[in-house]
Protein backbone atom coordinates (compact mmCIF):
# COMPACT_ATOMS: atom_id res chain seq x y z
CA UNK A 1 0.00 0.00 0.00
CA UNK A 2 1.11 3.41 -0.92
CA UNK A 3 1.48 6.03 1.71
CA UNK A 4 0.78 9.98 1.94
CA UNK A 5 4.02 10.94 3.52
CA UNK A 6 2.97 13.34 6.61
CA UNK A 7 5.90 15.25 7.00
CA UNK A 8 7.28 16.07 10.08
CA UNK A 9 3.68 16.89 11.96
CA UNK A 10 2.86 13.35 12.61
CA UNK A 11 1.65 13.06 16.70
CA UNK A 12 2.24 10.69 18.73
CA UNK A 13 -0.14 7.92 18.53
CA UNK A 14 -0.23 7.80 14.81
CA UNK A 15 2.00 4.64 14.79
CA UNK A 16 1.77 2.79 10.94
CA UNK A 17 -0.15 0.57 12.98
CA UNK A 18 -3.33 2.79 13.61
CA UNK A 19 -2.94 4.58 9.99
CA UNK A 20 -3.03 0.62 8.76
CA UNK A 21 -6.13 0.00 11.15
CA UNK A 22 -7.75 3.53 9.83
CA UNK A 23 -7.11 2.67 6.46
CA UNK A 24 -8.57 -0.36 6.63
CA UNK A 25 -11.48 1.01 8.53
CA UNK A 26 -12.43 3.61 5.74
CA UNK A 27 -11.94 1.31 2.63
CA UNK A 28 -14.69 -1.39 4.58
CA UNK A 29 -17.33 2.05 5.19
CA UNK A 30 -16.50 2.90 1.71
CA UNK A 31 -17.09 -0.56 -0.01
CA UNK A 32 -20.62 -1.06 2.56
CA UNK A 33 -21.95 2.16 0.94
CA UNK A 34 -20.94 1.77 -2.42
CA UNK A 35 -22.64 -1.67 -2.41
CA UNK A 36 -25.92 -0.41 -1.17
CA UNK A 37 -25.51 2.82 -3.11
CA UNK A 38 -25.20 0.52 -6.32
CA UNK A 39 -27.98 -1.65 -5.02
CA UNK A 40 -30.68 1.49 -4.62
CA UNK A 41 -29.39 2.67 -8.09
CA UNK A 42 -30.02 -0.65 -9.59
CA UNK A 43 -33.55 -0.69 -8.90
CA UNK A 44 -34.47 2.63 -11.00
CA UNK A 45 -31.40 1.05 -13.49
CA UNK A 46 -33.09 -2.49 -13.84
CA UNK A 47 -36.68 -0.25 -14.49
CA UNK A 48 -35.16 1.29 -17.47
CA UNK A 49 -33.35 -1.52 -18.86
CA UNK A 50 -36.84 -3.61 -19.23
CA UNK A 51 -38.59 -0.83 -20.54
CA UNK A 52 -35.70 -0.66 -23.19
CA UNK A 53 -35.73 -4.10 -24.27
CA UNK A 54 -39.27 -4.90 -24.23
CA UNK A 55 -39.77 -1.73 -26.32
CA UNK A 56 -41.66 1.34 -24.07
CA UNK A 57 -39.55 4.12 -22.11
CA UNK A 58 -39.76 2.81 -18.62
CA UNK A 59 -39.92 5.57 -15.44
CA UNK A 60 -38.71 8.63 -17.78
CA UNK A 61 -40.46 11.70 -15.57
CA UNK A 62 -38.34 12.25 -12.33
CA UNK A 63 -35.35 14.76 -13.36
CA UNK A 64 -33.31 14.05 -16.55
CA UNK A 65 -34.06 10.83 -18.67
CA UNK A 66 -35.57 9.57 -15.26
CA UNK A 67 -32.24 9.80 -13.70
CA UNK A 68 -33.69 11.09 -10.14
CA UNK A 69 -36.41 8.48 -9.95
CA UNK A 70 -34.04 6.80 -7.27
CA UNK A 71 -34.55 9.59 -4.97
CA UNK A 72 -38.29 9.36 -5.55
CA UNK A 73 -38.39 6.22 -4.52
CA UNK A 74 -36.13 6.51 -1.32
CA UNK A 75 -38.01 9.47 -0.24
CA UNK A 76 -41.73 7.58 -0.70
CA UNK A 77 -40.18 4.46 0.92
CA UNK A 78 -38.79 6.24 3.63
CA UNK A 79 -42.32 8.22 4.80
CA UNK A 80 -44.64 5.57 4.35
CA UNK A 81 -46.66 4.25 7.43
CA UNK A 82 -44.18 1.42 8.88
CA UNK A 83 -47.10 -1.26 10.00
CA UNK A 84 -46.32 -4.34 11.93
CA UNK A 85 -49.70 -6.37 11.35
CA UNK A 86 -51.27 -6.91 14.66
CA UNK A 87 -51.36 -10.96 14.28
CA UNK A 88 -47.60 -10.93 13.61
CA UNK A 89 -44.53 -12.44 15.35
CA UNK A 90 -43.43 -9.07 15.93
CA UNK A 91 -39.52 -9.86 16.84
CA UNK A 92 -39.05 -12.32 13.85
CA UNK A 93 -41.13 -10.03 11.62
CA UNK A 94 -38.35 -7.22 12.19
CA UNK A 95 -35.61 -9.08 12.42
CA UNK A 96 -36.14 -10.81 8.72
CA UNK A 97 -35.24 -7.99 6.58
CA UNK A 98 -32.36 -6.88 8.89
CA UNK A 99 -30.88 -10.60 8.52
CA UNK A 100 -31.97 -10.31 4.93
CA UNK A 101 -29.74 -7.24 4.26
CA UNK A 102 -26.78 -7.63 6.90
CA UNK A 103 -26.31 -11.37 5.44
CA UNK A 104 -25.83 -10.23 2.02
CA UNK A 105 -23.28 -6.90 3.12
CA UNK A 106 -21.16 -8.82 5.18
CA UNK A 107 -20.53 -11.06 2.69
CA UNK A 108 -19.01 -8.22 0.35
CA UNK A 109 -16.40 -8.23 2.91
CA UNK A 110 -14.36 -11.11 1.42
CA UNK A 111 -14.46 -9.78 -2.14
CA UNK A 112 -10.80 -8.50 -3.36
CA UNK A 113 -11.74 -5.27 -5.48
CA UNK A 114 -8.39 -4.34 -6.59
CA UNK A 115 -4.75 -5.21 -5.05
CA UNK A 116 -4.95 -2.74 -2.45
CA UNK A 117 -8.55 -2.48 -2.22
CA UNK A 118 -10.52 -5.00 -0.14
CA UNK A 119 -11.75 -5.74 3.66
CA UNK A 120 -10.90 -9.46 4.46
CA UNK A 121 -8.45 -11.04 3.44
CA UNK A 122 -9.15 -14.54 5.08
CA UNK A 123 -7.83 -18.14 4.25
CA UNK A 124 -11.68 -19.32 4.67
CA UNK A 125 -12.87 -16.23 2.80
CA UNK A 126 -14.79 -18.42 0.15
CA UNK A 127 -16.00 -20.50 3.02
CA UNK A 128 -17.64 -17.38 4.63
CA UNK A 129 -20.06 -16.68 1.39
CA UNK A 130 -21.53 -19.88 1.96
CA UNK A 131 -21.92 -19.61 5.56
CA UNK A 132 -23.49 -15.69 5.39
CA UNK A 133 -25.03 -17.30 2.35
CA UNK A 134 -26.97 -20.14 4.18
CA UNK A 135 -27.72 -17.45 7.00
CA UNK A 136 -29.41 -15.64 4.26
CA UNK A 137 -32.32 -18.08 3.91
CA UNK A 138 -34.03 -17.47 7.18
CA UNK A 139 -34.73 -13.89 6.15
CA UNK A 140 -37.32 -15.41 3.64
CA UNK A 141 -37.95 -17.71 6.00
CA UNK A 142 -38.63 -15.96 8.99
CA UNK A 143 -40.25 -12.95 7.32
CA UNK A 144 -42.96 -15.75 5.84
CA UNK A 145 -43.34 -17.43 8.58
CA UNK A 146 -43.74 -14.26 11.09
CA UNK A 147 -46.07 -12.34 8.66
CA UNK A 148 -48.97 -15.23 9.76
CA UNK A 149 -49.91 -14.65 5.58
CA UNK A 150 -50.71 -17.75 3.68
CA UNK A 151 -49.22 -16.19 0.26
CA UNK A 152 -46.19 -14.85 2.74
CA UNK A 153 -46.40 -18.51 4.23
CA UNK A 154 -46.33 -20.19 0.86
CA UNK A 155 -43.80 -18.24 -0.61
CA UNK A 156 -41.34 -19.51 2.66
CA UNK A 157 -41.63 -22.74 2.02
CA UNK A 158 -40.97 -22.46 -1.83
CA UNK A 159 -38.14 -20.75 -0.44
CA UNK A 160 -36.91 -23.59 1.65
CA UNK A 161 -37.43 -26.30 -0.78
CA UNK A 162 -35.76 -24.43 -3.64
CA UNK A 163 -32.69 -23.77 -1.22
CA UNK A 164 -32.39 -27.43 0.30
CA UNK A 165 -32.17 -28.20 -3.68
CA UNK A 166 -29.64 -25.47 -4.70
CA UNK A 167 -27.42 -25.23 -1.72
CA UNK A 168 -25.68 -28.70 -2.00
CA UNK A 169 -24.73 -28.24 -5.81
CA UNK A 170 -23.56 -24.49 -5.32
CA UNK A 171 -20.98 -25.17 -2.82
CA UNK A 172 -19.47 -28.21 -5.10
CA UNK A 173 -19.56 -25.91 -8.16
CA UNK A 174 -17.00 -24.16 -6.15
CA UNK A 175 -14.83 -26.71 -5.27
CA UNK A 176 -13.00 -26.69 -8.90
CA UNK A 177 -12.12 -23.53 -8.51
CA UNK A 178 -10.69 -24.37 -4.90
CA UNK A 179 -8.90 -26.81 -5.77
CA UNK A 180 -7.18 -25.68 -8.90
CA UNK A 181 -6.31 -22.37 -6.99
CA UNK A 182 -5.54 -24.74 -3.71
CA UNK A 183 -7.25 -22.16 -1.16
CA UNK A 184 -10.57 -20.88 -0.59
CA UNK A 185 -8.84 -17.22 -0.24
CA UNK A 186 -10.29 -15.42 -2.90
CA UNK A 187 -7.26 -12.70 -3.28
CA UNK A 188 -5.14 -15.77 -4.08
CA UNK A 189 -7.78 -17.13 -6.21
CA UNK A 190 -7.28 -14.10 -8.57
CA UNK A 191 -4.09 -14.04 -8.16
CA UNK A 192 -3.54 -17.84 -9.39
CA UNK A 193 -6.09 -16.47 -12.51
CA UNK A 194 -3.37 -14.34 -14.27
CA UNK A 195 -2.08 -16.80 -16.77
CA UNK A 196 -6.13 -18.03 -17.43
CA UNK A 197 -8.88 -17.40 -16.01
CA UNK A 198 -11.26 -20.02 -14.76
CA UNK A 199 -13.80 -19.90 -17.19
CA UNK A 200 -11.84 -22.06 -19.64
CA UNK A 201 -11.19 -24.93 -17.42
CA UNK A 202 -14.09 -24.63 -14.84
CA UNK A 203 -16.99 -23.93 -17.37
CA UNK A 204 -19.14 -26.29 -16.05
CA UNK A 205 -18.86 -24.99 -12.44
CA UNK A 206 -19.10 -21.14 -13.77
CA UNK A 207 -22.57 -22.60 -15.47
CA UNK A 208 -23.87 -24.25 -12.04
CA UNK A 209 -22.43 -21.09 -9.39
CA UNK A 210 -24.40 -18.60 -12.45
CA UNK A 211 -27.45 -21.15 -11.51
CA UNK A 212 -27.31 -21.30 -8.22
CA UNK A 213 -26.32 -17.56 -7.56
CA UNK A 214 -29.61 -16.70 -9.49
CA UNK A 215 -31.57 -19.04 -6.80
CA UNK A 216 -29.62 -17.36 -3.89
CA UNK A 217 -31.12 -13.54 -4.33
CA UNK A 218 -34.33 -14.93 -5.87
CA UNK A 219 -33.98 -13.31 -8.97
CA UNK A 220 -36.18 -14.46 -12.09
CA UNK A 221 -36.13 -17.58 -12.73
CA UNK A 222 -35.93 -18.69 -9.28
CA UNK A 223 -38.10 -16.21 -7.35
CA UNK A 224 -40.83 -18.46 -6.68
CA UNK A 225 -40.71 -17.49 -3.33
CA UNK A 226 -42.06 -13.82 -4.42
CA UNK A 227 -43.62 -14.76 -7.52
CA UNK A 228 -45.51 -11.54 -8.50
CA UNK A 229 -48.77 -12.92 -10.18
CA UNK A 230 -49.32 -16.02 -7.96
CA UNK A 231 -48.63 -15.50 -4.37
CA UNK A 232 -48.69 -10.98 -4.73
CA UNK A 233 -44.99 -11.12 -3.52
CA UNK A 234 -44.84 -14.30 -1.45
CA UNK A 235 -42.92 -13.98 1.59
CA UNK A 236 -42.38 -10.26 1.96
CA UNK A 237 -46.32 -9.21 1.48
CA UNK A 238 -46.95 -7.87 4.67
CA UNK A 239 -44.20 -5.83 4.74
CA UNK A 240 -44.09 -2.41 4.46
CA UNK A 241 -41.80 1.00 3.99
CA UNK A 242 -38.40 0.56 5.13
CA UNK A 243 -38.76 -2.93 6.03
CA UNK A 244 -39.94 -3.59 2.81
CA UNK A 245 -37.00 -1.43 1.49
CA UNK A 246 -34.69 -4.08 3.38
CA UNK A 247 -35.66 -7.07 1.19
CA UNK A 248 -35.99 -4.76 -1.75
CA UNK A 249 -32.52 -3.41 -1.89
CA UNK A 250 -31.18 -6.29 -0.26
CA UNK A 251 -32.23 -8.37 -3.05
CA UNK A 252 -29.99 -6.04 -5.68
CA UNK A 253 -27.13 -6.33 -3.06
CA UNK A 254 -27.44 -9.64 -3.47
CA UNK A 255 -27.04 -9.31 -7.21
CA UNK A 256 -24.36 -7.17 -7.25
CA UNK A 257 -22.61 -9.18 -4.55
CA UNK A 258 -22.81 -12.46 -7.10
CA UNK A 259 -21.72 -10.33 -9.92
CA UNK A 260 -18.74 -9.38 -7.97
CA UNK A 261 -17.92 -13.23 -6.99
CA UNK A 262 -18.62 -14.62 -10.41
CA UNK A 263 -16.12 -12.44 -11.98
CA UNK A 264 -13.30 -12.66 -8.81
CA UNK A 265 -14.21 -16.81 -8.75
CA UNK A 266 -13.90 -17.32 -12.64
CA UNK A 267 -12.97 -14.10 -14.56
CA UNK A 268 -9.96 -13.41 -13.01
CA UNK A 269 -11.08 -10.27 -10.81
CA UNK A 270 -8.79 -6.97 -11.44
CA UNK A 271 -6.78 -8.99 -13.82
CA UNK A 272 -7.02 -7.07 -17.58
CA UNK A 273 -4.69 -5.42 -19.81
CA UNK A 274 -4.12 -1.53 -20.54
CA UNK A 275 -7.19 0.02 -18.36
CA UNK A 276 -6.59 0.11 -14.49
CA UNK A 277 -7.58 -2.96 -12.00
CA UNK A 278 -10.80 -1.10 -11.19
CA UNK A 279 -12.43 -0.18 -14.29
CA UNK A 280 -11.91 -3.89 -14.75
CA UNK A 281 -13.34 -4.80 -11.83
CA UNK A 282 -16.13 -2.82 -12.55
CA UNK A 283 -16.45 -3.21 -16.18
CA UNK A 284 -16.42 -7.07 -15.71
CA UNK A 285 -19.21 -6.96 -12.47
CA UNK A 286 -21.40 -4.29 -14.74
CA UNK A 287 -21.46 -7.04 -17.68
CA UNK A 288 -22.83 -9.59 -14.88
CA UNK A 289 -25.14 -7.01 -13.19
CA UNK A 290 -26.44 -6.72 -16.96
CA UNK A 291 -27.48 -10.51 -17.51
CA UNK A 292 -29.69 -10.49 -14.55
CA UNK A 293 -31.72 -8.38 -15.44
CA UNK A 294 -31.80 -9.52 -19.26
CA UNK A 295 -32.45 -12.72 -17.65
CA UNK A 296 -35.23 -11.35 -16.10
CA UNK A 297 -36.65 -9.97 -19.35
CA UNK A 298 -36.28 -13.17 -21.49
CA UNK A 299 -37.60 -15.62 -19.65
CA UNK A 300 -40.53 -17.09 -18.26
CA UNK A 301 -40.99 -18.52 -14.56
CA UNK A 302 -40.39 -22.50 -13.85
CA UNK A 303 -43.04 -23.99 -11.70
CA UNK A 304 -41.06 -24.69 -8.43
CA UNK A 305 -41.09 -28.47 -8.55
CA UNK A 306 -39.64 -28.44 -11.74
CA UNK A 307 -37.04 -26.28 -10.29
CA UNK A 308 -35.98 -28.83 -7.70
CA UNK A 309 -36.15 -31.86 -10.56
CA UNK A 310 -33.72 -29.41 -12.57
CA UNK A 311 -31.13 -29.12 -9.75
CA UNK A 312 -31.41 -32.46 -8.45
CA UNK A 313 -31.38 -34.11 -11.67
CA UNK A 314 -29.41 -32.01 -13.69
CA UNK A 315 -27.21 -29.56 -11.68
CA UNK A 316 -25.90 -31.96 -8.88
CA UNK A 317 -24.23 -34.62 -11.44
CA UNK A 318 -23.20 -32.01 -13.47
CA UNK A 319 -21.35 -30.44 -10.71
CA UNK A 320 -19.80 -33.60 -9.49
CA UNK A 321 -18.59 -34.77 -12.83
CA UNK A 322 -16.86 -31.44 -13.48
CA UNK A 323 -14.98 -31.83 -9.40
CA UNK A 324 -13.95 -35.47 -10.56
CA UNK A 325 -12.55 -34.55 -13.69
CA UNK A 326 -10.78 -31.61 -12.04
CA UNK A 327 -9.20 -33.52 -9.71
CA UNK A 328 -8.25 -36.14 -11.62
CA UNK A 329 -6.45 -33.36 -14.12
CA UNK A 330 -5.21 -31.74 -11.51
CA UNK A 331 -3.10 -35.01 -9.79
CA UNK A 332 -1.96 -35.78 -13.68
CA UNK A 333 -0.82 -32.25 -14.21
CA UNK A 334 0.68 -31.88 -10.82
CA UNK A 335 1.28 -35.53 -9.18
CA UNK A 336 1.52 -35.12 -5.79
CA UNK B 1 -9.03 -14.52 22.44
CA UNK B 2 -9.88 -16.02 25.52
CA UNK B 3 -12.57 -13.70 25.99
CA UNK B 4 -14.35 -14.29 22.84
CA UNK B 5 -14.36 -18.56 23.77
CA UNK B 6 -15.41 -17.82 27.33
CA UNK B 7 -18.56 -15.30 25.70
CA UNK B 8 -19.50 -17.35 23.21
CA UNK B 9 -19.49 -20.33 25.02
CA UNK B 10 -21.83 -18.37 27.47
CA UNK B 11 -24.13 -17.56 24.94
CA UNK B 12 -23.96 -21.19 22.90
CA UNK B 13 -25.13 -21.92 26.51
CA UNK B 14 -28.09 -19.43 27.25
CA UNK B 15 -29.37 -20.05 23.84
CA UNK B 16 -29.33 -23.96 24.12
CA UNK B 17 -31.17 -22.95 27.77
CA UNK B 18 -33.64 -20.92 25.50
CA UNK B 19 -34.01 -24.04 22.88
CA UNK B 20 -35.38 -26.50 25.59
CA UNK B 21 -37.49 -23.49 27.79
CA UNK B 22 -39.36 -22.02 24.78
CA UNK B 23 -42.90 -22.63 24.39
CA UNK B 24 -42.91 -21.34 20.37
CA UNK B 25 -41.48 -24.28 18.35
CA UNK B 26 -40.05 -22.04 16.02
CA UNK B 27 -38.71 -19.45 18.81
CA UNK B 28 -37.28 -22.84 19.58
CA UNK B 29 -35.40 -23.45 16.28
CA UNK B 30 -34.26 -20.30 16.17
CA UNK B 31 -32.39 -20.26 19.50
CA UNK B 32 -30.50 -23.72 18.38
CA UNK B 33 -29.41 -21.67 15.80
CA UNK B 34 -27.99 -19.18 17.44
CA UNK B 35 -26.66 -21.64 19.89
CA UNK B 36 -24.91 -23.07 16.64
CA UNK B 37 -23.25 -20.23 15.27
CA UNK B 38 -22.19 -19.13 19.24
CA UNK B 39 -20.05 -23.00 18.99
CA UNK B 40 -18.66 -21.85 15.75
CA UNK B 41 -17.68 -18.31 17.53
CA UNK B 42 -15.64 -21.19 20.09
CA UNK B 43 -14.25 -22.73 16.76
CA UNK B 44 -12.78 -19.32 15.77
CA UNK B 45 -11.74 -18.71 19.09
CA UNK B 46 -9.91 -22.11 19.24
CA UNK B 47 -8.29 -20.69 16.05
CA UNK B 48 -9.82 -23.76 14.04
CA UNK B 49 -11.65 -21.21 11.54
CA UNK B 50 -12.14 -24.08 8.52
CA UNK B 51 -14.33 -26.25 11.43
CA UNK B 52 -16.16 -23.00 12.45
CA UNK B 53 -17.27 -22.03 9.00
CA UNK B 54 -18.16 -25.74 8.54
CA UNK B 55 -20.28 -25.50 11.15
CA UNK B 56 -22.03 -22.39 10.27
CA UNK B 57 -22.69 -23.82 6.51
CA UNK B 58 -23.79 -27.89 7.25
CA UNK B 59 -25.77 -27.20 10.60
CA UNK B 60 -26.75 -23.26 10.64
CA UNK B 61 -27.15 -23.04 7.49
CA UNK B 62 -28.18 -26.74 6.15
CA UNK B 63 -29.77 -28.84 8.49
CA UNK B 64 -31.15 -25.61 10.48
CA UNK B 65 -33.32 -24.88 7.37
CA UNK B 66 -34.85 -28.44 7.28
CA UNK B 67 -35.51 -27.83 10.83
CA UNK B 68 -37.79 -24.68 9.95
CA UNK B 69 -38.93 -26.25 7.44
CA UNK B 70 -40.73 -28.89 8.77
CA UNK B 71 -42.07 -26.83 12.48
CA UNK B 72 -43.50 -24.28 9.69
CA UNK B 73 -44.87 -27.04 7.49
CA UNK B 74 -46.75 -28.58 10.59
CA UNK B 75 -48.49 -25.18 11.12
CA UNK B 76 -47.98 -25.71 15.00
CA UNK B 77 -50.33 -22.90 16.76
CA UNK B 78 -51.90 -22.03 19.95
CA UNK B 79 -52.39 -25.93 20.79
CA UNK B 80 -48.56 -26.80 20.65
CA UNK B 81 -47.66 -23.64 22.42
CA UNK B 82 -49.87 -25.18 25.60
CA UNK B 83 -48.84 -28.76 25.00
CA UNK B 84 -45.23 -27.13 25.43
CA UNK B 85 -46.23 -25.10 28.79
CA UNK B 86 -47.95 -28.44 30.28
CA UNK B 87 -44.60 -30.27 29.57
CA UNK B 88 -42.44 -27.71 31.10
CA UNK B 89 -43.82 -28.14 34.33
CA UNK B 90 -40.89 -28.76 36.99
CA UNK B 91 -42.49 -32.55 37.54
CA UNK B 92 -40.96 -33.22 33.93
CA UNK B 93 -37.57 -31.35 34.05
CA UNK B 94 -36.83 -32.14 37.49
CA UNK B 95 -35.31 -35.45 37.18
CA UNK B 96 -33.57 -34.99 34.18
CA UNK B 97 -32.07 -32.00 35.25
CA UNK B 98 -31.18 -33.38 38.61
CA UNK B 99 -29.02 -36.15 36.37
CA UNK B 100 -27.42 -33.30 34.22
CA UNK B 101 -26.81 -30.98 37.32
CA UNK B 102 -24.55 -34.13 38.42
CA UNK B 103 -22.87 -34.62 35.22
CA UNK B 104 -22.36 -30.80 35.35
CA UNK B 105 -20.15 -30.52 38.99
CA UNK B 106 -17.95 -33.70 37.66
CA UNK B 107 -17.28 -31.57 35.11
CA UNK B 108 -16.54 -28.59 37.04
CA UNK B 109 -14.64 -30.60 39.58
CA UNK B 110 -12.58 -32.41 36.76
CA UNK B 111 -11.75 -28.42 35.47
CA UNK B 112 -10.77 -27.26 38.65
CA UNK B 113 -7.73 -30.18 39.22
CA UNK B 114 -6.84 -30.43 36.08
CA UNK B 115 -4.48 -27.47 34.30
CA UNK B 116 -7.14 -25.74 32.71
CA UNK B 117 -4.80 -23.58 30.64
CA UNK B 118 -5.04 -26.50 28.59
CA UNK B 119 -8.65 -25.17 27.24
CA UNK B 120 -7.74 -22.40 24.77
CA UNK B 121 -4.52 -23.50 23.15
CA UNK B 122 -3.63 -25.01 20.06
CA UNK B 123 -2.21 -24.67 16.14
CA UNK B 124 -4.27 -23.06 13.83
CA UNK B 125 -5.62 -26.01 11.94
CA UNK B 126 -6.12 -25.02 7.73
CA UNK B 127 -8.31 -26.72 5.75
CA UNK B 128 -5.45 -28.82 4.31
CA UNK B 129 -5.12 -30.30 7.14
CA UNK B 130 -7.73 -31.26 8.01
CA UNK B 131 -8.39 -32.79 5.10
CA UNK B 132 -5.24 -34.56 4.89
CA UNK B 133 -5.82 -36.19 8.67
CA UNK B 134 -9.21 -37.47 7.41
CA UNK B 135 -8.27 -39.10 4.03
CA UNK B 136 -4.97 -40.59 5.65
CA UNK B 137 -5.05 -42.44 8.87
CA UNK B 138 -8.50 -41.76 9.68
CA UNK B 139 -10.02 -43.11 6.14
CA UNK B 140 -11.66 -46.23 7.35
CA UNK B 141 -14.29 -43.99 9.45
CA UNK B 142 -14.69 -41.61 6.56
CA UNK B 143 -15.74 -44.44 4.35
CA UNK B 144 -18.10 -46.09 7.46
CA UNK B 145 -20.03 -42.80 8.08
CA UNK B 146 -20.27 -42.25 4.10
CA UNK B 147 -21.71 -45.74 4.02
CA UNK B 148 -24.13 -45.05 7.14
CA UNK B 149 -25.37 -41.76 4.97
CA UNK B 150 -26.06 -43.99 1.78
CA UNK B 151 -27.90 -46.66 3.93
CA UNK B 152 -30.05 -43.78 5.88
CA UNK B 153 -30.54 -42.56 2.10
CA UNK B 154 -31.56 -46.15 0.86
CA UNK B 155 -33.97 -46.67 3.85
CA UNK B 156 -35.44 -43.11 3.44
CA UNK B 157 -35.93 -42.88 -0.26
CA UNK B 158 -37.76 -46.38 0.14
CA UNK B 159 -40.01 -45.53 3.16
CA UNK B 160 -40.95 -42.18 1.43
CA UNK B 161 -41.85 -43.40 -2.03
CA UNK B 162 -45.22 -43.46 -3.07
CA UNK B 163 -47.79 -45.84 -4.31
CA UNK B 164 -50.63 -45.25 -6.65
CA UNK B 165 -52.66 -48.07 -6.20
CA UNK B 166 -53.29 -50.23 -9.02
CA UNK B 167 -50.31 -48.78 -10.88
CA UNK B 168 -46.65 -49.76 -11.05
CA UNK B 169 -44.57 -47.58 -8.07
CA UNK B 170 -43.58 -44.68 -10.30
CA UNK B 171 -44.33 -41.53 -9.25
CA UNK B 172 -46.53 -39.34 -11.56
CA UNK B 173 -45.72 -36.63 -13.51
CA UNK B 174 -47.63 -34.04 -11.48
CA UNK B 175 -46.72 -35.49 -7.93
CA UNK B 176 -45.26 -32.98 -6.05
Amino acid sequence: MSWITLGDWRPEWLTPTVMDIAVAMIQAVVILLVAVLVGAILTVVERRLLGWWQDRYGPNRVGPFGSLQVVADMIKIFFKEDWIPPFADRTLFVLAPAIAMASLLLSFMIIPITPGWGVADWNIGLLFFLAMGGINVYSVLLGGWASANKYALIGAMRSSAQTISYEVFMGLSLMGVVAMAGTFNLREIVNAQQGMWYIVPQFLGFCNFLIAGFAVVHRHPFDQPEAEQELADGYHVEYSSMKFGMFFIGEYVGMLLISALVVTLFFGGWHGPLLSPIVWFVLKTSVFLMLFILVRAALPRPRYDRVMTFGWIVCLPLTLINLLVTGAVILLVAPG
Amino acid sequence: MEYAFYLSGLVAVLATLGVISNTNPVHGVLYLVVSLLAVAMVFFALGAPFAGALEIIVYAGAIMVLFVFVVMMLNLGETAVAQERIWLQPRTWLGPSLLAGVLLLTLIDLLLRGDGGVLVQGDVLSAKQVGTILFGPWLLVVELSALLLLAALVTASHVGRLRHPGSDSKIGEDAP
